[in-house]
């Protein structure tokens, strides 16, 4: 049956009567299935309840389309039921019912005294909460009052939650006949609708029947409508007897109870009332709300607006972590932390534990060590904060930026302080150590498979994150996107943070400010080409490493010659020694120097020595070519 | 006894009828019970003597469901008004949240009413309990009676009132006043709470 367009939460006047039943019935729409199931409610009638039932469908619905929601009330339920016994298609119907992701039945009172639909309404109840269905039920009376109704299904009913709406008060009376009266376009005097507020009407609807009729006497033009002449034209008599006569017999405590309610609101702090109910609600969805109660015990009242919005953004948080946790493993999603919002850091460790567990991050290069990091007065300093990181982690240099040309050992310093804290955690601690271009191909291929969730926990588990060529991070959005969380989530969790790059934060193109500002909010320190001191300690553990016995003067020549970086000096030791083999002496500084410098049978490499600075007072001024002329344009034939 | 509390969502409330002898205490109460729909109310518990006098007390539970999110109930008592049974007043009276004076508006029944009174504020201040604080209405009851044997509103104002509390008067056989009383002093109870210590257990 389709859902009547005009029963919306929208148009639903919410009063003190009805406040818990509409709470309920919202939590109901949002998460149907999980909350409340069944929801019963019951009221006299026509004071709303298939009003607020249709309004979960509405609600429902539009916030999960694809939903399969259906109304029938009782009666027709039991017709069907009929039809489809006599004309033996119980299974289809039994189908039909159960593929429904959300049932409204109404008036569940008529079950009293039908046996047969009973047992039929037990099973259809126990498959569609075994399946996890949604049920709202609707009555004039609670369940236990059903007449001849099977134990049960009393249980049944009762096992979620069962509300009542209660009549409306004086106030939620006006409301209701001042948004009619807007829905209707019709307009009265002042007083008119507090005085039909005011009558003795024991429900809506005869209310809503008191308006219609005062609407059609006021577009036929029959009589004014005003305060004074409106109870006569609703056909009441002026002695109206008073309440107390026995055929009001508990409208008085009705009327008690609605007085009280106003009162209670009246006299209790409404923050304290509103961080109750927000208690309720939460607590009845299965949330630990002591973070809430405890500001109940607080003088002063707190920020109630900002502190159940941040209450609510955290259930929402735990909610998405449970649904994600939930994927890979249900058991985990029963977690009690899931529950507790005060908890959503230990939960997201959990999660972000489950989804990282499967595969630790990248490590650093085993070979790239500490010990086999020579150390001048070059990168002495950046040295000296690496050993620092490792000694304090995340406490003196955090983040620490180490930069310098391709060559100088930047990398090797990076994986060296990244093996020397995994060796100082004792193998414990996570030190993930990562190239920035294999961080941006990790990420293109979570974001393909749909595992960014797994990727991001990855990081954000370490207990220090190296990043290396992280220039390479520029110009790229998402990437540095989830570098600025990463780093977030690490540096306020006190995890030590490097990175490293050929170039000053400042000199990175196309990094984003944000980034940029974090990178250098620690320290910065370059490691520059290598100096004498540091040559010299290069040049004496390269030959070594080739099998020449240390020779002072030859390293002494060697040292004094300028290099751009470790590269280049391995490579004049391997063309030193290739070269000697070849000639078939020994290799000296005599030999060197006229390797080097007066041209030999191998090809010199092309060097990027800047000649112009520093230790060039062997190079021959005029050996050397500071312009080359413009090919471009020449021919191959002209420049032979 | 608590009253409000926060934390546990619920709205306790003790109140006390409390008045002289043959006033028409219980029959507040019995009005009340028939008023309230079955699912509300709990058993009346009455201690009656066979003339149907209250021996020891009378108890009515009302729980009145949630009221602004609060799981609200009101415990009613009597106390007996014989003189002789001023131990159980006294105890009955402990605890109380708040006080209906139930007056017999007859003016042969004005001295006891008087000595009633004196004996409810020597009771409360044996209790430790500020007198002046107390939420207090008084219910002169039995306004229905000939005017000859009665004493107006006004006569029983000036004997009985000498605080200047909310009163009405009533009929408690026939229900006039028995709720008007009862919303008086549910008012005075609540209003209590805004000047109430604020915390979680109060």
């Amino acid at each position: 049956m389709e859902l009547d367009p005009r029963y919306r939460f929208e148009n639903y006047i919410v009063g003190a009567a009805n406040r818990l039943a509409v709470s309920a019935a919202k939590a109901v729409a949002q998460a149907p299935g999980t909350a409340y199931n069944p929801l019963f409610i019951y009221s006299s009638s026509g004071l709303g309840k298939t009003h607020l039932m249709i309004a979960v469908g509405h609600l429902a619905m539009q916030l999960q389309p694809q939903l399969r929601s259906l109304y029938i009330t009782l009666d027709e339920f039991v017709e069907e039921l009929t039809a489809a016994v006599s004309a033996g298609t119980i299974e289809s119907y039994k189908q039909r019912f159960q593929a429904v992701d959300l049932l409204l039945l109404d008036d569940v009172q008529f079950l009293a005294g039908r046996r047969e639909t009973q047992s039929e309404m037990l099973r259809l109840f126990n498959a569609l909460q075994r399946a996890g269905k949604q049920i709202i039920l609707t009555s004039d009376r609670p369940p236990n009052e059903i007449a001849d109704l099977d134990e049960r299904l009393i249980t049944r009913f009762a096992g979620g939650l069962v509300v009542d709406v209660g009549l409306p008060d004086y106030e939620t009376r006006v409301a209701i006949l001042r948004a009619k009266c807007e829905e209707r376009g019709a307009a009265f005097e002042a007083g008119v609708l507090d005085e039909v507020a005011r009558m003795n009407y024991s429900n809506v609807r005869e209310l809503q029947g008191a308006l219609n009729r005062l609407i059609a006497c006021q577009t036929l033009g029959e009589a004014e409508v005003t305060a004074r002449n409106v109870r006569e034209l609703l056909g009441e008599k002026p002695d109206a007897t008073p309440a107390v006569a026995a055929g009001a017999r508990g409208q008085e405590f009705a009327s008690f109870l609605n007085e009280l309610s106003d009162v209670v609101a009246q006299h209790i702090d409404t923050w304290r009332v509103r961080v109750v109910e927000a208690m309720t609600y939460w607590h009845q969805l299965g949330y630990e709300t002591t973070l809430l109660e405890r500001t109940l015990e607080q003088t002063d009242e707190p920020d109630v607006d900002a502190l159940l919005a941040q209450f609510e953004s955290s259930i929402a948080r735990l909610r998405a972590l449970e649904q994600e946790a939930a994927r890979f493993d249900p058991v985990l999603a029963e977690s009690e932390l899931f529950r507790d919002p005060e908890r959503v850091g230990e939960a997201e460790l959990l999660v972000a534990r489950q989804l990282g567990g499967a595969e630790p991050p990248p490590a650093a290069d085993p070979h790239l060590t500490r010990e086999t990091f020579e150390v001048g007065p070059s990168n002495q300093l950046a040295v000296h904060a690496a050993d620092t990181a490792v000694l304090e982690p995340g406490r003196k240099y955090n983040p620490l930026f180490l930069y310098g040309p391709h060559g100088v050992g930047v990398t090797h310093l990076l994986n060296a302080l990244a093996n020397e804290m995994s060796a100082a955690g004792g193998g414990a601690k996570t030190i993930c150590c990562v190239n920035a271009q294999q961080f941006i191909d990790e990420l293109i291929s979570a974001l393909q498979e749909g595992t960014i969730e797994r990727w991001r926990a990855r990081y954000r588990l370490v207990d220090a994150l190296l990043v290396d060529d992280v220039q390479r991070c520029a110009d790229t959005e998402r990437a540095q996107e989830e570098l600025f969380h990463i780093f977030n989530s690490l540096y306020s969790a006190g995890k030590q943070i490097v990175l490293a790059a050929d170039r000053a934060p400042k000199q990175i193109q196309g990094l984003e400010e944000r980034l940029r500002s974090r990178f250098e909010g620690g320290l910065v320190v370059e490691i520059q080409p290598p100096d004498h001191a540091l040559r010299e300690k290069l040049y004496a553990r390269y030959l070594a490493a080739a099998g020449q016995s240390p020779d002072r003067v030859l390293v002494d020549f060697l040292s004094a010659r300028a290099v751009a970086n470790v590269p280049e000096l391995e490579a004049t030791v391997d063309r030193l020694v290739k070269a000697a083999e070849v000639v078939g002496v020994p290799l000296n500084a005599a030999f060197a120097r006229k390797e080097l410098e007066g041209g030999g049978f191998a090809p010199a490499p092309a060097r990027a020595v800047d000649g112009r600075h520093g230790d060039d007072f062997f190079l021959d001024e005029e050996k050397i070519v500071w312009d080359w002329p413009d090919v471009s344009g020449r021919t191959i034939e002209d420049l032979r | 006894m608590s009253l409000v509390n926060y934390a546990t969502r619920e709205i306790t409330c003790k109140i006390v009828y409390y008045g002289p002898g043959r006033s028409g205490k219980t029959t507040n109460l019995h009005y009340i019970y028939e008023q309230v729909p079955r699912d509300r109310k709990g058993r009346m518990v009455s201690l009656a003597t066979q003339t149907d006098r209250t021996l020891f007390f009378d108890f009515l539970p009302l729980d009145l469901g949630m009221i602004s999110g609060f799981t609200t109930r009101f415990q009613l008592y009597t106390v007996p008004g014989q003189v002789y049974y001023h131990t159980t007043r006294k105890l009955v009276l402990q605890g109380a949240d708040g006080v209906v004076f139930v007056a017999d508006s007859q003016a042969r029944q004005l001295q006891e009413n008087i000595e009633s009174m004196q004996d409810l504020h020597a009771n409360l201040a044996e209790h430790g309990v500020d007198t002046r604080g107390m939420p207090l209405v008084i219910q002169y009851n039995k306004q229905d009676l000939p005017a000859d044997l009665i004493l107006g509103v006004p006569a029983l104002e000036d004997a009985l009132n000498f605080r200047g509390v909310p009163s009405f008067a009533g009929d408690a056989l026939h229900g006039t006043g028995v709720f008007e009383t009862l919303r008086g002093i549910s008012e005075l109870v609540l209003r209590r709470l805004s000047a109430a210590t604020p915390a979680g257990s109060r």
